[in-house]
C-alpha cells in the first residue's frame, strides 16, 4: 500500500490580482522507502503540491482533492491532528536553513524541544539523542557545538542541522524542498550524499523537490515533471531521462548544458514560464511547445497511463515526441 | 604581453578592513584578503570563465577590474596602461569600455525608470551631447538585438520577467560599444529553460560584436559551455587555469578535480556510474586563511609540505597552469 496517496489535488490562491490555480489535478503515490523527485521551474506548482499535502499552505490558499497518509485522509485536517503526523511521520526541510531555524534559540534548545514534546523524553535524554543525531549527520564535535546559535554555523552545516532535526522522530517520509539550491556545489554533494545515507539507514521515503535535473539523476528512483501546475509526465528516472514522452521534458533536458558534452549552441525552449494569474484553457505548455496542435490550446490533455511506471499528459503520441 | 591582449591582471590584491565586533576605536581592524595575488590575461574577443564557490573572490576580481572596489596591490593593465594609476578622465574612458551585467536582473534596474531610459542611461551619461534621435535609434537597435520588442520601450522593469530583465541589463551594458563585458552570475537567478536563452544570446553577441567576456559563475557546466578558457578560484587565489575542455576533461589540481566530480550530470546512467568522492568540510574563514596552500585543509592529497610557502604555478601544457606541486607530475604524464 502507498504511504502517501495524492489524488486529484487542486490548490487555489486568492490574491489581490485574482485567483491563481497553482496546482491542478495532481495525482501521485509515494511508497515505503521510495524516492520521488518533483521537477519543475518557478510557478510549476512543485512546492505547493507538497505544502498542500501536509497542510502548510499560506492562509489565502485552499486545497481540494484527496491526500491519504497510511490510508487515512489528511487533507484539510485540523492543525492539532496534523501536527502529530507532521512531527512523527512526515518531516520537511527547506531551501534556506537560516530562515527555518529560530535565530534566537541555541541549536540544542530547538532540537530538544522536538524530543521532549513528541517523544516525551527528559531533557537529559533529549540532549544525548540530539547529539547522537548531529553526529549522524557528520557535524564535527557535535557535543560542544550543539549549544551554538544557528548563525554561528555555515550554510552547509545549518542544512545538516535541519536534516538532523527532521530525523529526530524517525519520520517515514522526508520532503526536501530545494535542499541544496542555496549551497555551493561541493557542499551540495555532501548533503546529497547524506540524504542517500539516511535513506539506506532509516528506509525513509524521500520526496525531493527541485529544478536541478543533475541532482535528480543521482538521487531519485522516480521522477515527476510539472509545468504550470500540472503533471507533464512521470516515470522511473531512468526512463524519463532516456526516453522523455513530453515535449517539455525533452526541451528541458536539452536546454541544460552538460559537463560531459561539447555543444556549440544550446537548444532552447522559446518564451518564458507561464503567468499563473492567467488560466489555461488547454495545456499550460502549449504557448512554448514546438509540437503543438490546434487542440492543445483548448483541450487539457488528460493524464494517461502508458505502463505500470509511466504516466503522461500530452495530445501528441510518445512516438511523436521521441 | 602581446598586442591582442586587452587586459592583464598581475598579482591583484584586494583587502577589506573588517572591524571585529566589540572592538575599541583604537584597536586595529582586521585585514580580510578577499583576493590574494590573482594573475591572468584576457585576449581581445576571448571569453574567460571564472568559477569558484562563494567566498572565492571571483566577484571581487570583477569589481576591481571595473574599479568599483579599490585594489590594494598588484597591477591591472588595460591595453598596457595601469588602471590603478589612471587619472579621473582616463578612468571614465575605461569605464565606458568595460561594462557589467549583474546577477539579480530586477535589482540591477531602477524601478522608477522606463526601459528605454535604463538602456540609454550610460550613453546619456558619458556622451550627453548625443542627439535625442540618435539615442532613440541606438536603444531601438539594441532592444531588437537582445530580443525585446520595440513597443516595450516605455514599460517599467516590474512588468518584465527575470529573463527579459536580464536582456535589458545586457542591452544597457552594450550601448557604449564596450570592449569588455563582465557578467557576474548572469543566469543563476533564471529558470532552467530561460537560462539557455540568455547563455545563447551572450555567446552570439560575443561572436558578432567581437567583445571580450568575463563570465563569472558557480555553475561549472554553464561556464564550460560559454568559455574559451577557465580560471578556478578558491579562497581568493587561483588554483588552476586551462582552456575549457582541458580543464573539465583533464583537471590536475585536486580542487578542480573535486569541483568537476561534484557537479551532477543530468543523466541517471552516467551519474550513477560516476565516482563521487565527497570533499569534506567547509571553506575556511578568509580572515584567517590556512598557511601555504589555502586548499590544503580540505585537500585529499595534502602533504605536510603544503603548509609551507605559497605553491608555485606549475606549467602542465600550453596555457594550462596548476598551482599544486603535488599533482603536477600526474598532469604532465597525462598531457604528454
Amino acid at each position: 500500500m502507498a504511504l502517501l496517496e495524492v489524488t486529484d489535488l487542486n490548490v487555489k490562491f486568492e490574491t489581490n490580482d485574482g485567483i491563481v490555480s497553482a496546482v491542478n489535478g495532481v495525482t501521485f503515490n509515494v511508497y515505503e522507502g521510495d524516492t520521488l523527485a518533483i521537477v519543475g521551474e518557478s510557478g510549476s506548482g512543485k512546492s505547493q503540491t507538497a505544502f498542500a499535502a501536509i497542510g502548510l499552505l499560506a492562509r489565502n490558499g485552499h486545497a481540494t482533492g484527496s491526500v491519504k497518509w497510511d490510508g487515512q485522509e489528511i487533507l484539510n485536517l485540523p492543525e492539532a491532528k496534523l501536527n502529530n503526523i507532521r512531527a512523527s511521520e512526515i518531516a520537511m526541510i527547506f531551501q534556506d536553513p537560516m530562515t527555518s531555524l529560530n535565530p534566537f534559540l541555541k541549536v540544542s534548545e530547538q532540537m530538544e524541544e522536538v524530543l521532549t514534546l513528541h517523544r516525551g523524553m527528559s531533557r537529559r535524554e533529549a540532549r544525548a539523542e540530539s547529539v547522537r543525531m548531529l553526529d549522524a549527520v557528520r557535524i564535527p564535535d557535535a557535543a560542544a557545538r550543539i549549544t551554538m546559535y544557528p548563525h554561528e554555523f555555515s550554510g552547509g552545516m545549518r542544512q545538516r542541522i535541519m536534516i538532523a532535526m527532521s530525523l529526530l522522530c524517525r519520520p517515514r517520509l522526508l520532503i526536501a524542498d530545494e535542499p541544496t539550491t542555496a549551497l555551493d556545489v561541493t557542499v551540495q554533494a555532501q548533503i546529497m550524499d547524506l540524504l542517500r545515507d539516511i535513506k539506506d539507514e532509516f528506509n525513509t521515503a524521500l520526496i525531493l523537490i527541485t529544478h536541478d535535473l543533475g541532482i535528480v539523476a543521482g538521487a531519485c528512483e522516480r521522477t515527476m515533471v510539472m509545468y504550470g501546475g500540472r503533471i507533464m509526465e512521470r516515470g522511473t528516472t531512468e526512463e524519463v531521462f532516456a526516453r522523455p514522452t513530453h515535449p517539455y521534458t525533452l526541451g528541458l533536458l536539452e536546454a541544460v548544458p552538460r559537463l560531459d558534452r561539447r555543444e556549440d549552441v544550446l537548444p532552447t525552449i522559446p518564451g518564458e514560464p507561464p503567468d499563473m494569474l492567467k488560466g489555461f484553457p488547454g495545456c499550460p505548455f502549449e504557448p512554448r511547445c514546438p509540437m503543438r496542435e490546434p487542440r492543445c490550446a483548448t483541450e487539457i490533455p488528460p493524464l494517461e497511463r502508458l505502463t505500470d511506471t509511466r504516466v503522461r499528459a500530452c495530445h501528441r503520441t510518445p512516438e511523436d515526441v521521441a | 604581453m602581446s598586442d591582442s591582449t586587452l587586459l592583464m591582471v598581475d598579482d591583484l590584491q584586494v583587502t577589506f578592513d573588517v572591524r571585529p565586533r566589540g572592538a575599541w576605536p583604537w584597536t586595529p581592524s582586521l585585514k580580510l584578503h578577499a583576493v590574494g595575488g590573482v594573475s591572468f590575461e584576457l585576449e581581445k574577443g576571448e571569453t574567460l570563465g571564472i568559477v569558484g564557490e562563494s567566498g572565492s573572490g571571483k566577484s571581487t576580481v570583477a569589481r576591481a577590474i571595473i574599479n568599483t572596489i579599490p585594489a590594494s596591490g598588484g597591477r591591472i593593465l588595460w591595453k598596457g596602461q595601469n588602471l590603478l594609476s589612471m587619472g579621473p578622465a582616463e578612468r571614465r574612458r575605461h569605464r565606458q569600455a568595460a561594462q557589467m551585467v549583474f546577477q539579480d536582473p530586477l535589482a540591477a534596474l531602477n524601478p522608477r525608470m522606463k526601459v528605454g531610459e535604463i538602456i540609454a542611461e550610460p550613453l546619456t551619461t558619458h556622451a550627453p551631447d548625443t542627439p535625442k534621435a540618435e539615442v532613440k535609434r541606438r536603444v531601438g537597435e539594441l532592444m531588437e538585438r537582445v530580443g525585446l520588442l520595440p513597443n516595450q520601450i516605455n514599460r517599467y522593469p516590474h512588468e518584465f520577467s527575470g529573463g527579459q530583465c536580464q536582456r535589458i541589463g545586457i542591452a544597457r551594458a552594450l550601448i557604449l560599444n564596450p570592449e569588455l563585458v563582465i557578467c557576474d552570475e548572469p543566469v543563476s537567478a533564471l529558470d532552467v529553460s530561460v537560462q539557455a536563452q540568455v547563455i545563447n544570446l551572450l555567446s552570439e553577441l560575443q561572436r558578432d560584436l567581437g567583445i571580450s567576456l568575463i563570465f563569472i559563475a558557480h555553475d561549472l557546466s554553464v561556464v564550460k559551455h560559454i568559455s574559451d578558457r577557465i580560471l578556478v578560484m578558491y579562497l581568493g587565489r587561483v588554483m588552476e587555469t586551462a582552456d575549457a575542455d582541458t580543464l573539465i576533461e583533464r583537471p590536475v589540481h585536486p580542487y578542480t578535480r573535486s569541483l568537476v566530480q561534484a557537479v551532477p550530470i543530468p543523466d541517471p546512467v552516467v551519474e550513477l556510474a560516476r565516482e563521487h568522492p565527497v570533499l569534506e568540510g567547509d571553506l575556511p574563514s578568509p580572515l584567517n586563511p590556512p598557511s601555504g596552500c589555502v586548499f590544503r585543509t580540505r585537500c585529499p592529497r595534502a602533504l605536510p609540505a603544503c603548509a609551507q610557502g605559497r605553491p608555485e604555478g606549475q606549467q602542465i601544457g600550453p596555457g594550462h597552469v596548476s598551482w599544486c606541486p603535488v599533482t603536477a607530475a600526474e598532469g604532465l604524464a597525462v598531457s604528454s
